[in-house]
């Protein structure tokens, strides 16, 4: 059998000729020539595999960095952000000394590939995130989007996805707060998978990437590193990499939640000994992205003996070794003199770990195999300067025919009856059914420090115990809105999670996104991402919630048809006191209910107009962020007041799902009045944004209607929590038991 | 004076600290013990937690079983000492024979998180002394191997003997034989459920009940006056 020689930079040099297989990687041609001309000479295969995953649209966010600039550019002041974009994820502080990391990531491709691990390492790699900040996670979430709920593909990937969440977040300790679920047509062949997670340290133990200080060790520690996961496997194929090696494997990667949980551990005792200098989790792109992100974001270079990686398959290449995304990896640097008390800390946790390089003078990263020195690159050049696309975006021509179809000229109900059942229809549908089906398979007990978990408005975590310090969290998304109008519908998904956070009591401080879309190369679709980082960038600034960080999903389409628009926005807040929290459900009968905001005939991409008439066309709810801003001081106030008992947030549905969730989560009903100057019909399924319902005391009353007219927030008396059914008086009465068997029997019928 | 009562951090273990802040709450010293190591510090009690030992590979409580720390704890139930399994903790007690029966997947197939409601059975034993028999209590169940079987020869002994800690009320969330969700041995001291006491202590946390909080103060007060 005869080997081919090592392709070492020497090698390279000496071979100016040699065919490289780089569109097979991924690469363009002026892509390649731009890794020549970096290099002065053609990459090694090692460099070319670096370069060619680091470049990819996943690392590199070629084709979004130019609109993702604006979340900088437009960035409001805060006092809040303590880390901002570019690191592994956002930190922001909470007070009392805390400060709070998260982020939101997406797995959309491999959660449809293989529902079950997809989601899964979905869920690994964004508390990886989380731990490389230097905090422990306590909490994650997850946003998802399936095609629709009586598809039978659905029922392949919609139990594997939630399986995989759980079976990992499970098994880590996270509890699972918060998230959602929507099923549309449009997701059919791309579900989305995004995953997010909140960790908390104190500010003294934030954790940066990078490789500082010469002479410093790197020790990579965790899982083996395999031939799974490595980046479109078969690319890889060709003269220099041989056909029978494991790499044919599928892409996907799997995980071992066991594993990560002890890498937890092990880091966060690492951290608490203050043994490490910078740390990287391993994700996409691998030791590829984990060496060279370490050494340019640090002030020396780096070198790295790849034969000291623990390997899984001894058969691996080099090539193939920096580009394996095996999970449940991480790399530290810690200085020479830490390193036992490091080993032996990994040692107690029964996790592999192992020195692999070190810090060097200069600023080369160099990376040797068998003796040879196959890498030798400007890491910078790997990790940021990848190429940056000005793709061509147009608004596409069907837009204007859209907007057109009025969603406001559907035919409406005609009786109180018609009313009735549409208000039945609508509450059993499937992305308004209640969803506890999918959410009773998530622990949200663990670490006993959940006050509010899903299907409240926001997810809430207690950090310290002594002062009842606490945040939330919430995630909301719209691609039907945002189909319609993608600069609003952006400021929308905005508008309700912040909204969602102040309902439950807890100021809105920071953002992160997942921005899901189809093909960045369709210039209709990379006008939607402009409009809609637009209206998200504006929209942050007019909030004063700083964009931490996030991920950018694209190619989400199947042939030319592209999933909605959808940008997930994910807002955190804090309360100083989780015992002011404010749940959803009617609890007090007698209490009163009151509408904050004003509601007007809006139904474009409302609920309504899918449930009832299978249609999207129109503009969504006007977006007024000032009286967003209002309506959240409003109900942060009154719960810091003691104003109110219950209160919920008017969105998908309208005000009568609202009142139907709060109904049966309290086991309490609700009479309602339609208010002067509003139609029935109007008054129950319009989704106004800006607007909320409580429940006050009778002894609060006059006390919240003084606050709420002196700050100019329209109010409306809209009932009274009451007996054991809804009433909307003069139209029409369903008792909460067949309001539940509807709101409640859906999801299991379709998915069990 | 007060009691200590240990709880073991298994690799996988999740709600130790859980465990320990309830064991706080209910004014006894809280010690951590680990699996590595045989010495239980001279505790008066071990609670085994909840979690995924060993990622529940091979069998759920199977590998953590034989965990140096184990063999302490089963020489000292042998002789007394009052321990306590909590989901995880259960599975490896019967696992390690300290309690008959075992765990098998849920019949649903589903990881299942709830607030279940149980019927106390047994108000007698070390660890339920401050509950009512026949006491209905509301506590947080979640896991993905909670079926409890065992042959029906067993299950009558438990019967007969009194030895069905508590039943599933209402809803029977995993397929448990008998409904059963948590037992206790002939003399009592050791005790297995699969439900999580230590996520119902506090008002405004998790469930929102303290229905839990009386399986801490049932064994402080029998340590403390014993």
């Amino acid at each position: 059998m005869s080997r081919t020689p090592l392709d070492t930079v020497e090698h390279a040099a000496e071979t100016p000729d040699v065919e490289l297989p780089w569109a097979e990687l991924g690469l363009k041609k002026d892509e390649y020539e731009r890794v020549v001309e970096i290099l002065g000479r053609r990459p090694t295969g090692a460099e070319l595999a670096m370069y060619s995953v680091m470049w990819s649209e996943h690392c590199s966010y070629k084709s979004s960095k130019v609109h993702l600039r604006q979340f900088g550019e437009k960035a409001p002041q805060s006092d809040a952000l303590l880390v901002g974009i570019g690191e592994n994820a956002g930190v922001v502080d909470v007070g009392q000394g805390y400060a709070v990391t998260f982020k939101v990531e997406s797995h959309n491709h491999p959660s449809y590939v293989e529902p079950y691990q997809g989601a899964a390492t979905g869920v690994g790699g964004i508390v990886r995130d989380i731990i490389a900040m230097g905090a422990r996670p306590v909490a994650v979430v997850d946003p998802l989007r399936f095609g629709a709920a009586d598809h039978p593909d659905t029922k392949r990937v919609l139990p594997g996805v939630v399986a995989g969440i759980g079976g990992y977040g499970n098994c880590l300790g996270l509890p699972n707060i918060g998230g959602e679920v929507v099923f549309d047509a449009c997701y059919q062949g791309n579900p989305l998978v995004n995953a997010g997670a909140i960790g908390v340290m104190r500010h003294e133990d934030i954790h940066l990437a990078k490789a500082s200080g010469s002479g410093n060790k790197v020790i990579l520690y965790g899982a083996r590193t395999g031939g799974d996961g490595i980046g479109g496997a078969s690319i890889l194929a060709s003269e220099t990499f041989d056909d029978a090696k494991p790499s044919k494997r599928p892409a996907v990667q799997v995980g071992d939640p066991f594993q990560e949980k002890l890498l937890i551990e092990c880091t966060l005792e690492a951290f608490a000994e203050k043994l490490v200098v910078g740390i990287q989790d391993l994700g996409a792109a691998g030791l590829s992205c984990a060496t060279s992100e370490l050494a340019s974001n640090g002030s020396g270079g780096m070198r790295v003996t790849l034969d000291d990686v623990p390997l899984r398959d001894s058969t691996l290449s080099p090539e193939e070794i920096l580009m394996s995304e095996s999970q449940e990896r991480m790399c530290a640097v810690v200085e020479p003199e830490k390193v036992d008390r490091f080993l032996e800390i990994c040692d107690k946790w029964d996790v592999i770990a192992t020195v692999i390089g070190e810090v060097t003078d200069g600023d080369r990263l160099e990376i040797y195999w068998h003796g040879g020195k196959i890498v030798d690159v400007d890491p910078r050049t790997v990790a940021h300067d990848g190429p940056v696309y000005e793709r061509p975006y147009a608004r596409p021509e069907w837009q204007d025919a859209l907007q057109a179809d009025d969603a406001n000229k559907l035919a409406r109900p005609a009786t109180s009856e018609e009313l009735k059942d549409q208000v039945l229809q609508l509450v059993s549908s499937p992305n308004q059914a209640s969803k506890s089906w999918i959410t009773s398979q998530y622990d949200h007990f663990v670490q006993g420090n959940t006050v509010l978990a899903q299907p409240e408005d926001s997810g809430m975590i207690r950090i310290d115990e002594e002062s009842g310090l606490g945040v939330a969290i919430a995630t909301d998304g719209n691609g039907r809105y945002t189909k319609l109008d993608p600069y609003h519908g952006a400021q929308l998904a905005l508008a309700e999670a912040y909204r969602n956070v102040a309902t439950t009591g807890a100021k809105p401080l920071a953002v992160s996104d997942c921005l899901n879309f189809g093909s960045p190369e369709d210039p209709a679709v990379m006008w939607q991402f402009a409009e809609a980082i637009r209206g998200l960038a504006d929209g942050c600034l007019q909030l004063g919630t700083p964009v931490t960080g996030g991920n950018v999903s694209l190619y989400n389409q199947t042939g030319e048809v592209a999933i909605h628009p959808t940008p997930v926005v994910a807002v955190l807040g804090v309360i100083d006191d989780v015992a002011r929290r404010t749940p959803v459900a009617f609890k007090e009968e007698g209490q009163l209910l009151y509408l904050l905001g004003d509601t007007r005939e809006e139904f474009g991409g409302s609920a309504w107009s899918q449930v009832v008439h299978d249609h999207l066309g129109g503009l969504p709810p006007q977006v007024d962020l000032e009286r967003e801003r209002l309506l959240a001081e409003i109900l942060i106030s009154a719960s810091r007041d003691g104003m109110i008992d219950a209160a919920h947030d008017l969105s998908d549905g309208g005000l009568i799902q609202a009142v139907v969730e709060s109904a049966l989560l309290g086991g309490k009903g609700a009479r309602l009045v339609v208010p002067d100057g509003l139609d029935a019909f109007t008054f129950l399924f319009s989704e106004s944004a800006g607007r909320a319902i409580v429940a006050i005391p009778r002894s609060e009353e006059l006390r919240f209607n003084d606050m709420c007219g002196a700050r100019g927030l329209p109010v409306t008396r809209i009932g009274v929590v009451d007996g054991d059914e809804v009433e909307v008086q003069g139209e029409f009465t369903l008792p909460l038991t067949e309001l539940r068997t509807a709101h409640e029997g859906t999801i299991p019928a379709l998915l069990a | 004076m007060t009691a200590r009562i240990g709880v073991v951090t298994f690799p996988g273990s999740l709600d130790d600290r859980d465990t320990q802040r309830a064991i706080k709450l209910a004014g006894a010293e809280p010690v951590a013990l680990w699996h590595k190591d045989k010495d239980l510090k001279q505790v008066d009690a071990v609670v085994l937690p909840g979690g995924f030992s060993y990622g529940d590979y091979l069998r759920a409580g199977a590998i953590s079983r034989f965990s140096p720390v184990m063999e302490t704890v089963i020489e000292q139930a042998k002789s007394g000492m009052p321990v306590l399994g909590i989901c995880n903790g259960f599975q490896i007690l019967t696992e390690a024979h300290l309690l008959p029966g075992g765990m098998l997947g849920n019949d649903h197939l589903h990881f299942i998180c709830r607030d279940q409601k149980l019927r106390v059975e047994n108000a007698e034993t070390s660890w339920t002394a401050d509950y009512e028999s026949g006491q209905e209590i509301h506590i947080p169940l979640k896991n993905m191997d909670g079926r409890y079987v065992a042959d029906e020869h067993t299950l009558d002994m438990l019967e007969a003997e009194g030895r069905v800690a508590f039943r599933y009320v209402d809803f029977n969330p995993n397929g448990s034989l008998r409904d059963i969700a948590g037992i206790t041995n002939e003399a009592g001291n050791v005790v297995g459920l699969m439900p999580h006491p230590e996520h119902a202590v506090e008002p405004l946390i998790g469930s929102g009940r303290t229905d839990g909080l009386p399986f801490f103060t049932s064994i402080l007060k029998k340590l403390v006056n014993a």
